[in-house]
């Protein structure tokens, strides 16, 4: 297994660095999936998580000058690997006036992915600040586990309103409660709701929007239903938090999918970056 | 009884309606005298005072004038309830903490009397918010029986320097004595901590001091946990008022203007502390 790439723009360092923070905001470990397009950080749906997964897929070629890879195979041309979000933000909070950035594979007592920064300097010479992020390698067996999650068949999807907002009444509302009823219909409106024995609170956004999925299966199931229906998924709070707080990048729009009682579903576009995440029901 | 058995009311059979454009007009003169998790709320025609006590030595209360909403209408000659301060200020601030240049949340406060839930309805940016916090029993609140024919001592000083003067304030010591007369050393807050005792005089004729009519010299020991949590009233005012009346009982009342110049007042009675107490006649 091979891995060696070079960035050398300074705004695609700070894109990227966006990226890797808003993962590091999400999750403490999470997978990354070199394949000679793309670059993922995956999270899983296990149970340790809470259930709550990730996917966020970036191309290269909108990143880095130079990529090459040699996966674990010719016929499985790519390489999974488990590393700390956080070891990566890290290191790039060096690259922000950087010259280069250089990406690759090592092993130093363990597989590690080691991120070279060149940076300017008054002399000729350039000085270099080296991390070496300690990763662990995932054998070919255990790729079935990270699987990229199909867009559930919806009963609503809508567009969320500017995060901001939200995410300062989801904070607001951590304080009274442990769980939040996330609900929003077919005419662009979407309630966040808590309540407990002390309070009960509110927060009504309206003409959100709802994106048009074409020719997609839940649409025609959604046609004959009345628009002002509200379909709605309890969850953990600070999960919705966590979410909402640790975006960094600023999407244009947010898409939320709700499966009645089940599971929510945002998907983030900005530029070339998607980011998918899933937060199932409270039991 | 749980919020789901508490009553619901339809807008005509509100006892309290009381209506704010800026909602931090409440909420930053609720902050300041949250020390402890339960308020009670006292309506009149006057206006709204909110009382919060501490171990029956300690009251602090906040006046709202019926002129500082641009909405206030009471159905009775007085409406009391009692609830949960921290959820409150919550509710105020849902939409965020911090004061965004230009953005404000609207606040409409609604009550229909004993036994209902004090509804808040809340709208910033076109989003509205409505909340719904369980009242419980209004406890009596203590008399402390201060009246201005019992003051002894009274000072007035601009908050700016007395907020200094509480900043350096020794926190190992467990009093703050406060020392009023009408000769020297005039007004001297001391301590007594850890580090041995520290004074601090203001004279009578110092720029800082407004007002200046002391009669008999009094010391008095307060409990500095007690009076630490009138800093923050302190942080948010212009002007302080400090009275001792016969029995060495403390009043501090503070002027605060609110984001829209209007004035409203914060007051905190202390007992003194019974181990020491001293009058020099």
């Amino acid at each position: 297994m091979r891995f060696r790439a070079k960035m050398i723009d300074i705004g695609c360092f700070n894109h990227f660095t966006r990226v890797v923070n808003t993962i590091s905001k999400l999750t403490k470990t999470c997978t990354l999936r070199l394949t000679t397009d793309k670059l993922y950080f995956i999270l899983s749906d296990k149970v340790a998580n809470g259930g709550v997964s990730m996917w966020c897929e970036l191309s290269q070629g909108n990143f880095f000058d130079e990529f090459q890879l040699e996966g674990v195979s010719t016929e499985h041309n790519e390489i999974y690997m488990d590393l700390a979000a956080e070891n990566l933000s890290r290191a790039l909070k060096t690259a922000h006036n950087a010259k280069s950035l250089k990406i690759k594979l090592t092993n130093k007592h363990c597989p590690c992915i080691t991120v070279a920064v060149e940076l300017p300097s008054l002399s000729r010479v350039s000085r270099v600040v080296t991390h070496d992020i300690p990763v662990g390698v995932i054998p070919r067996k255990l790729w079935n586990d990270f699987k990229e999650p199909s867009v559930p068949d919806f009963d609503v999807s809508i567009y969320l309103p500017p995060l901001k907002t939200m995410k300062n009444v989801v904070e607001r509302m951590k304080n009274l409660s442990n769980f939040l009823v996330l609900e929003a219909n077919l005419n662009g409106e979407m309630n966040l709701k808590i309540e407990t024995d002390l309070v009960s609170v509110t927060t009504h956004f309206k003409d959100l929007g709802n994106p048009s999925w074409g020719d997609n299966g839940s649409q025609d199931s959604t046609q004959d239903r009345d628009p002002e229906t509200m379909m709605d998924v309890k969850v953990d709070i600070r999960k919705l938090l966590q979410f909402l707080a640790g975006q960094q990048v600023n999407p244009s729009k947010v898409i939320c999918n709700i499966v009645n009682k089940r599971i929510v579903h945002f998907i983030l576009l900005h530029e070339d970056v998607s980011l998918q995440y899933f937060i199932p029901a409270h039991e | 009884m749980p919020l789901s058995t508490q009553l619901e009311a339809g807008e005509e059979q509100y006892v309290l309606i009381a209506s704010l454009d800026n909602a931090r007009n409440l909420s930053n003169i609720l902050k300041a005298i949250q020390f402890k998790d339960h308020a009670t709320f006292l309506a009149t025609s006057n206006g709204i005072k909110v009382t919060v006590e501490d171990s029956k030595c300690l009251q602090a209360n906040a006046f709202i004038q019926a002129e500082i909403f641009q909405e206030f209408s009471i159905q009775e000659d007085s409406v009391m309830f009692r609830v949960n301060l921290a959820v409150l200020l919550d509710c105020l601030t849902i939409f965020g903490g911090s004061a965004v240049p230009g953005v404000t949340t609207a606040l409409k406060m609604c009550y229909n009397g004993y036994g209902y839930p004090l509804t808040l309805f809340l709208e910033e940016g076109g989003v509205v918010t409505v909340c719904k916090i369980k009242t419980q029993e209004p406890e009596e609140t203590l008399d402390f029986d201060f009246c201005s024919t019992n003051v002894i001592n009274k000072v007035i000083l601009q908050s700016d320097s007395l907020r200094e003067a509480f900043s350096e304030l020794d926190m190992t010591s467990e009093v703050l004595q406060i020392t009023m007369s009408p000769d020297k050393p005039y007004f001297r807050l001391s301590t007594f901590g850890n580090s041995g005792s520290a004074h601090c005089d203001y004279p009578k004729d110092s720029d800082m001091m407004e007002v200046f009519q002391c009669t008999q010299t009094q010391t008095n020991r307060y409990k500095m946990s007690l009076l630490k949590p009138s800093t923050k009233a302190l942080s948010l005012s212009c002007k302080v008022s400090i009275r001792t009346d016969n029995r060495g009982f403390l009043s501090l009342q503070y002027m605060v203007r609110n984001d829209d110049g209007q004035i409203c007042f914060i007051e905190y009675f202390c007992c003194p502390d019974e181990e020491v107490g001293e009058q020099e006649q």
